[in-house]
């Protein structure tokens, strides 16, 4: 009895065995790109809205053949607002899901937190959102990064300024207290300063802080007329909310690209109103350098029901995984030194425009860092328009 | 000056909520001597019962606060009766473990229910807010305060003027005692957790529009819970109301006047602080441990 259990248990043992070796062996026939986003956490509705973005991409690459005759399959991580996770999530995707190539890993602090990892198993990264000047600066080849820095952010801002009245004069700002920004915080003052605009106080908020009553009530008097707040989704919406609950009389602007699309719904204070900086504006799709790109993801996008005022992060996905099918395709292999020295030679119609990597660090040991496109819109009574 | 005022504001409506939830801790270590570190997990169920309530049932946030009462008193009596009724609660580490597992059950219920993304859920007084000269305070803030005291009233009735307060203070002070005199104690328990969770949820459900609804909401919550009761004395009721109040001003005035950034910390340096000089806390006499 005990030797015919072994034995079956054996043969069951083999076959199993066998079954899912041929099985994952047949399923190679996928490109695998790895993303790495935070999907719960503090900064989660933003991470979910680019991931969207990325799911989009891949159905349309998918639907027009693919690359290289083979489907991309997007092996998808949460890096659960944390860096640690960040850390783990790259780890998992590169050593056990064997990805070529990742997206990722949306806030600065995720993105510089996974880095070295990149560095030690050799494989390239797209960065998508973040924009602390660091990631490009540190010396790491393996980085590529879509979006823009906050310098750049504050370079364009500062060709907008004579659009705002009344004039900008002094400014506070009010920083998530982390990479990105406090590193927003400095360029931004630094680009002020160069313009002669005075810089009044700083105040920060911890990521997952939620009451920020302190923080305002210390901005209230500081005779500004205008706040720059810097943080994800989650925290712009309290911000603006209970800055119009304090009323305070600076002017809002909000940088990093983020839209804090809860005011729709549910708007703040009567009359009360204020301006985002954003790299893609939905509202306002003919203006998009490419409208015929913006529009396949404006089409996708709607198509899945989501928030449409998500859009404005959804197409950092979006363009990100175009640009790696792209250069999977300019490489003719998926191997992740090959799509390395591929992407170097990417040039892409993007949502946002013109996708193209210029050297930024260290000498031979530079990142790859895109110039992409700003828009700025203003939300007042649950109404956008863009400026 | 008009920001002491603001700031002093902002710290007491934020106080009667921490005094609700620390309300609730130090009722069920005082007579159970349970470490509740699912504690923070009731006020995330209320908080989604809030929103469950109002953005999918469609009932207003009035009711949204009774439902999110009655799913407190539920779910604390389910907690004790099933996990705690058989266990010997004199063994600490076994309680412990207990109460984080049910912690990490509840918060990934809920992240599987809900997603992770966080809810809003929406304000039923209007968005303008009222104004005293320069201290402006929004009409769901000053209901919250309101509701918090009456409730912390309504409860120093019930546990100072009532039998069934007389026959849980019995129980507090000595178990063996209590039962010779025809206390059920088992009763007591159940009805001490369903009371904490009680107040935990309904301080959920009362910043729900406040702030945001997430499945981690409960995380700081719960550290927050742990540091007032430390702060009264564990087990003081009293020094729970008070030391809810005291940490809410610290880290207003805190953040306001010394640093914005290091505003918990600096709540946790005068818990540091009174732990050093009055380790018993700063209400409760000095106890023998072992």
């Amino acid at each position: 009895m005990w030797i015919r259990t072994k034995t079956w248990a054996a043969v069951a043992g083999a076959t199993a065995f066998t079954a899912v070796t041929a099985f994952s062996a047949h399923a190679q026939d996928t490109i695998k790109i790895g993303v790495s986003e935070p999907l719960t956490g503090a900064v989660a509705a933003s991470g979910n809205y680019v991931t969207n973005g990325a799911r989009i991409a891949a159905d349309v690459i998918n639907k027009k053949g693919g690359v290289l005759g083979k489907q991309i399959e997007l092996v998808i991580e949460d890096n659960k607002s944390n860096p640690r996770e960040a850390v783990n999530s790259a780890e998992k995707l590169i050593l056990k899901d064997k990805v070529p190539v990742m997206m990722g890993a949306w806030s600065s602090t995720f993105t510089l937190a996974v880095m070295p990892k990149l560095m030690e198993y050799g494989v390239p990264m797209v960065v998508e959102t973040a924009s602390s000047g660091k990631i490009t600066t540190s010396g790491n080849p393996w980085i590529f990064r879509t979006s823009p820095t906050s310098a750049m952010e504050a370079l364009a801002f500062g060709k907008q300024l004579a659009a705002f009245s009344p004039a900008i004069k002094k400014v506070d700002f009010l920083s998530v207290n982390n990479d990105w920004g406090l590193g927003a915080a400095a360029e931004f003052k630094k680009m002020f300063e160069a313009k002669g605009i005075t810089v009044g106080r700083t105040e920060t908020m911890s990521p997952d802080a939620t009451d920020l009553s302190a923080q305002l009530a210390a901005l209230k008097g500081t005779g500004s007329d205008t706040l720059i707040v810097t943080s994800g989704i989650e925290q712009l919406t309290l911000a603006i909310r209970q800055a119009g609950e304090q009323r305070l009389p600076q002017r809002l602007i909000t940088t990093g690209g983020s839209f804090p699309e809860p005011l729709l719904k549910t708007p703040g204070p009567k009359g009360y109103a204020s301006q985002h900086l954003l790299f893609f504006a939905p509202w306002a799709v003919e203006r998009a350098k490419y409208p015929a790109i913006a529009k396949e993801f404006v089409d996708g996008w709607s198509a899945r029901k989501l928030d449409f005022a998500g859009q404005t992060e959804g197409f950092r996905g979006y363009d990100a995984i175009l640009t790696i099918a792209e250069a999977i395709k300019v490489a003719g292999k998926a191997e992740p030194t090959a799509i390395r020295d591929a992407l170097w030679k990417v040039k892409l119609k993007g949502v946002n425009g013109d996708i193209a990597f210029g050297k930024e660090g260290p000498a031979g040991q530079e990142s790859g860092q895109a110039e992409p496109n700003i828009y700025v819109v203003e939300l007042k009574d649950g109404a956008v328009s863009v400026k | 000056m008009d920001q002491f005022l603001q700031h002093l504001l902002n710290g007491l409506v934020l106080g009667a909520t921490y005094a609700l939830l620390g309300i609730g801790l130090t009722l069920i270590f005082g007579i159970m001597r349970v470490v509740n570190f699912a504690h923070g997990e009731l006020y995330a169920l209320g908080g989604y019962a809030a929103y469950a309530a109002v953005s999918v049932f469609d009932l207003n946030y009035f009711g949204s606060l009774i439902l999110a009462a009655i799913a407190g008193l539920v779910m604390g009596a389910l907690i004790e009766y099933v996990l705690l009724r058989r266990r010997d609660l004199g063994s600490i580490d076994e309680v412990m473990l207990i109460m984080i597992g049910t912690m990490l059950i509840m918060q990934n219920t809920e992240l599987l229910a809900w997603g992770g993304v966080a809810k809003a859920v929406p304000s039923p007084f209007s968005q303008e807010p009222l104004l005293w000269g320069e201290v402006s305070v929004s009409p769901i803030r000053l209901f919250v305060l309101c509701t918090a005291l009456i409730l912390l009233a309504v409860f120093y009735m019930l546990i100072e003027r009532s039998r069934f307060g007389l026959a849980m203070r019995a129980t507090f002070q000595d178990r063996d005692a209590a039962r010779i005199v025809g206390v059920d104690v088992s009763r007591i328990y159940t009805a001490t957790f369903a009371l904490g969770s009680c107040l935990a949820a309904v301080a959920g459900a009362l910043l729900a529009p406040v702030f945001v609804v997430s499945p981690t909401m409960g995380d700081l919550a719960n550290l927050k819970a742990f540091a007032i009761v430390i702060l009264g004395g564990l087990g003081n009721l009293g020094g729970a109301a008070i030391g809810g109040f005291a940490l809410a001003l610290v880290e207003e005035f805190g953040a306001g006047y010394i640093s914005t950034a290091y505003r918990d910390a600096i709540g946790f340096l005068v818990i540091l602080l009174v732990m050093i000089v009055r380790p018993q806390g700063l209400f409760a006499g000095k106890e023998r441990v072992g």
